[in-house]
């Protein structure tokens, strides 16, 4: 019994639905919600980083790392973000952040 | 120089003029704008003299040409063209003579207006439109040349912008000229229907089809198509004729400046309508019914009018009145097959006429701009000049025998007397006690203003004298003409056949013909005229003024308080203004107002503009609930919608 | 067969700590359990052969960005209690739906297409090769314009990063040298005349 091309895709789908999972239930939390999309990243990485391994092709590779460097950045303002938002707001809470109520 | 560019030459002088006066004026300065029209206008009256000599004396055949094609649509050409025969000849030298000493006067008269350039730039874009209407072979260009002079009209009545009552009369003048407009143009569309052409002698080549063929006006009462036509055109003239009952602009246009009065509305523009129905006349000869609606509106023009001119105190209201009066004449001479009598006098009048405002306006720059004759009298001794040209132009416009107003008045009263439409017997009577009341109005005015009690203020007083040259040597050129042209044309104009090719009159409609077994020469002609009743009325006419307005002026007074319903309805204009402000611009201000109320308000800014933005916010407030600013739940919709796709995408 | 056993190890041991991130109670611990399901991913992508990724997800996520999360996390004051709020009611909601994704997803991943004959296991690589050589020859080549503008978008997302925190400090003292070259004696000196003592 050798790993096979689907055992990692069938992995990925799992960390990519359970990070879904914890989007909805941990739906007040923004540090939890960021961390739930960094898991995301990492599951679409792993299917990338896959087919890059199954096609003999470096172009999935590449990409991976491009989207490491979005995804670093990307964490680095929500951080941001989220510091100067507990600065003024006291609070990390989903539900204190709603002002663009329509 | 072929004849040609001199045709050409002729309206495009004036343009130029215009344009070089309008858009260059500053530059030009005051003097280089009179200067560059007089040029402008002077030309085309030389070349117009040529022309009329080369058509009158040296029988030049007909010019009938086409020089521009602006559009062919479905088979109908668009064109600018030329139609030069002697009706055309005759009133080219009318309009450039008026409109030059008119523009010579006017350095005078508007000496010290801020809107000099303007004011020569309009009337010399006025002789322009003139002259293309006049020299037009089509139907189109007549339409423009129709609606030109309206527009210069308009501009000219409100040259004054300032002034409210302007800008009323300007906006009356062009609402009523619509109207007759409007009938123009539906009768330039009904011939354009029946005969598929806009060219004069297409059109009255093709005018028998029109004869025959009939048309339901309204359900049930089937009309001749060329009995509509002309009725259309007809209204057309009586916009711009100022008949019956769309006269009620003319008087009030006299808010213009007097130069304005005496070229535009009295001697030029007004006889756009006279003229138009003379180049008809093959058109209308082919008509009893239009000839009948022609005549009978210009004999009630011509005597009722004419009453009213007696209780006006404002000097130009009186000449206005008197000019509806005269061109009533005129259409009672269209309506008479006496087409030449018409444009005869069409033209006398025209330098009587202008001759009578231009004094006027003499007399008004004398007055310190008061019209009022109330406040005038006794002027003969301070201004000699204007006295005797007024006299002159006075004597004229009664139909003094000898003077140019008597042949011309009394052909038509001849050629009246002897037609045979019905109305015919109508139209004598009214022309003939119109003689009486234009003897009484025209020496009303010129008692009161030359003779008698000097009624004018102190100081007005001390500063009357006479007039500067520039008015004066106007004055004097058309009041040669006002005496003699009459004994020197009547002859050529009206028997020599010179109207032979471009008048067309029915053998049956022997009016002309009446008046041309009667005249045996201009002198035999003058002694006829004591024959008739027409010069004696006018010399009671005279003598009624005299003894009513010098002899014993207590009189006017008595009469007036014992006739005071009659003073009442010729002091309001037999109520037409009332009229038309109670029945057409009250009507009409009720439609627009519901059309405003329904229309405006309540469909297009109601439902179509606000409602649309209310359905838009409606409908945005309901969805915009959606819009719940909690990030949650924008991140579980896009689950769903992830989920959605991806189920659409797989398993669809 | 040992290639097997790891991957299996580690793939459940990375759901495992996947599935302990989005549930655990204190936010410290979920990101510690994150920087473990990145180590277990790690293992996985070096058995795929991305060395030099599975090497820079070590580095640049566990090294960095997760000690930011760190540092945040317990830099910040939060009331957890709050945070939980309705995680046992959504709870079931989250497994349903994250069970239909799965069951989405698996139906594609397990077609044909992607059966080990249609994806047949690639032949090994030369005893000299270097995944870390090859990436970097095509992304300096091949890829060098995107590789720009991710240089780019990290330089933005610092200065961003920084702005976004950064406090303006009002009682910090400094000297403008500028104004203190350009300054003139009148702003300096001040000369008083006064009255001479008359006594």
């Amino acid at each position: 019994m050798t790993v096979e091309l689907s055992h990692y895709l069938i992995l990925a789908a799992i960390l990519f639905s359970i990070s879904i999972a914890g989007i909805i239930i941990n739906r007040k939390n923004i540090i939890i919600l960021l961390m739930s999309i960094e898991l995301m990243l990492l599951a679409v990485n792993l299917n990338f980083i896959a087919f890059s391994h199954y096609l003999n092709d470096l172009a999935g590779q590449v990409f991976v790392f491009f989207i490491l460097t979005v995804a670093a950045a990307e964490a680095a303002i929500g951080l941001a973000i989220l510091v100067v938002l507990f600065r003024n707001k006291q609070s990390i809470n989903v539900e204190d952040i709603s002002e663009m109520k329509g | 120089m072929s004849m040609e560019s001199i045709y050409l030459t002729i309206p495009l002088a004036s343009l130029a003029g215009a344009i070089l006066a309008g858009f260059f004026g500053r530059q030009i300065g005051r003097a280089g704008a009179h200067w560059v029209t007089i040029l402008g206008v002077g030309t085309s009256f030389v070349l117009s003299c040529l022309v009329l000599k080369d058509v009158a004396f040296d029988g030049a055949p007909i010019f009938n040409q086409s020089l521009y094609t602006w559009m062919v649509s479905d088979g109908i050409r668009f064109e600018i063209g030329f139609l030069i025969d002697s009706l055309t000849a005759l009133m080219m030298v009318v309009v450039t003579s008026v409109s030059l000493m008119v523009h010579i006067y006017t350095i005078g008269y508007m000496h010290d207006d801020p809107g000099y350039q303007r004011f020569f730039c309009y009337i010399s874009l006025f002789t322009f439109s003139m002259l293309m209407l006049v020299m037009s072979n089509n139907f189109l260009q007549l339409f423009f040349g129709w609606e030109a002079v309206g527009l210069v009209s308009y501009l000219l009545i409100g040259f004054w912008y300032t002034r409210d009552t302007a800008i009323y009369a300007n906006l009356k003048a062009f609402l009523v000229n619509r109207v007759g407009d409007f009938g123009f143009l539906l009768g330039i569309a009904v011939i354009l229907m029946y005969t598929g052409s806009l060219d004069y002698y297409e059109v009255f080549d093709r005018a028998d089809s029109m004869v025959n063929a009939t048309m339901e006006v309204i359900p049930g009462l089937d009309w001749t198509v060329i009995t509509l036509a002309c009725i259309l055109l007809f209204v057309g003239a009586m916009g711009k004729s100022a008949q019956v009952p769309l006269h009620v602009w003319l008087p009030d246009s006299m808010e213009g400046p007097t130069p304005i009065s005496a070229l535009i509305h009295a001697a030029t523009m007004v006889t756009a309508g006279i003229f138009m129905v003379a180049r008809m006349s093959p058109l209308f000869e082919l008509s009893e019914t239009a000839l009948s609606v022609v005549i009978i509106i210009g004999a009630t023009t011509a005597f009722f009018m004419g009453l009213i001119g007696i209780v006006q105190n404002d000097i130009k209201r009186v000449v206005a009145y008197s000019t509806l009066s005269q061109l009533g004449y005129m259409t009672v001479a269209l309506g008479a097959s006496a087409y030449s009598a018409a444009i005869f006098h069409l033209m006398t009048h025209a330098f009587f006429k202008a001759l009578l405002f231009l004094a006027a306006g003499s007399v008004i720059i004398a007055m310190h701009h008061e019209q009022d004759i109330r406040k005038m009298g006794g002027l003969k001794k301070y201004m000699p000049i204007t006295y005797w040209v007024s006299l002159a132009g006075s004597l004229a416009l009664i139909g003094f025998p000898g003077f140019a107003g008597y042949f011309s008045k009394d052909a038509i009263i001849v050629a009246t007397q002897n037609a045979t439409v019905p109305g015919a017997g109508y139209a004598y009577v009214m022309v003939l006690l119109g003689v009486f009341v234009t003897a009484f109005y025209s020496f009303r005015m010129f008692f009161l203003v030359f003779h008698g009690k000097e009624r004018m203020d102190q100081h007005t007083k001390e500063h009357l004298h006479e007039t500067a040259p520039v008015v004066t040597i106007p004055l004097i050129l058309l009041a040669i003409p006002s005496v003699v042209i009459g004994w020197l044309t009547i002859e050529t104009v009206l028997f020599g056949g010179y109207f032979d090719k471009a008048i067309f009159t029915l053998s049956e409609h022997g009016s002309m013909a009446a008046v041309a077994e009667i005249f045996h020469g201009p002198l035999n002609f003058v002694l006829h005229g004591f024959v008739g009743p027409a010069v004696y009325l006018a010399a009671a006419g005279v003598g009624a003024a005299w003894y009513i307005y010098l002899k014993k002026p207590s009189i006017a007074e008595q009469t007036r308080e014992k006739f005071g319903f009659i003073y009442n309805l010729l002091d309001q204009k037999y109520y037409f203004d009332r009229f038309n402000e109670v029945v057409f611009a009250t009507t009409s201000r009720g439609i627009g107002h519901v059309l405003w109320r329904l229309g405006d308000a309540l469909v297009i800014d109601g439902l179509v503009v606000n409602g649309s933005a209310r359905l838009v916010g409606w409908i945005s407030g309901i969805v915009r609930h959606v819009q719940t600013g909690y990030l949650n739940h924008y991140a579980f919709v896009m689950i769903t919608g992830l989920i959605l796709l991806l189920g659409w995408a797989v398993l669809g | 067969m040992i290639e097997t056993i790891v991957f299996y190890l580690f793939a459940f041991s990375t759901v495992v700590t996947a599935t302990a991130v989005v549930t655990v109670r204190n936010p410290v611990h979920a990101a510690l359990f994150l920087v473990l399901t990145f180590f277990t991913s790690a293992v996985i992508w070096m058995t795929l052969e991305a060395e030099f990724l599975a090497i820079s997800l070590v580095l640049v996520y566990v090294g960095a960005v997760m000690v930011l999360f760190l540092f945040v996390v317990m830099m910040l004051d939060i009331n957890i209690a709050r945070l939980r709020e309705g995680f046992v009611k959504y709870l079931p909601l989250g497994i349903a739906i994250a069970f239909i994704m799965l069951l989405l997803m698996l139906n594609v991943v397990t077609s044909d297409i992607f059966s080990s004959e249609a994806m047949l296991e690639p032949a090994a690589k030369a005893a000299d090769y270097s995944n870390t050589k090859a990436l970097g020859s095509v992304l300096y080549t091949e890829y060098v314009l995107a590789f720009e503008i991710a240089a780019v978008i990290l330089l933005v997302a610092i200065v961003a990063a920084i702005s976004l925190t950064m406090r303006k400090r009002s009682h910090t003292k400094y000297q403008n040298p500028s104004e203190q070259i350009r300054v003139r004696k009148a702003d300096r000196i001040r000369i008083v005349k006064m009255p001479a003592d008359g006594e």
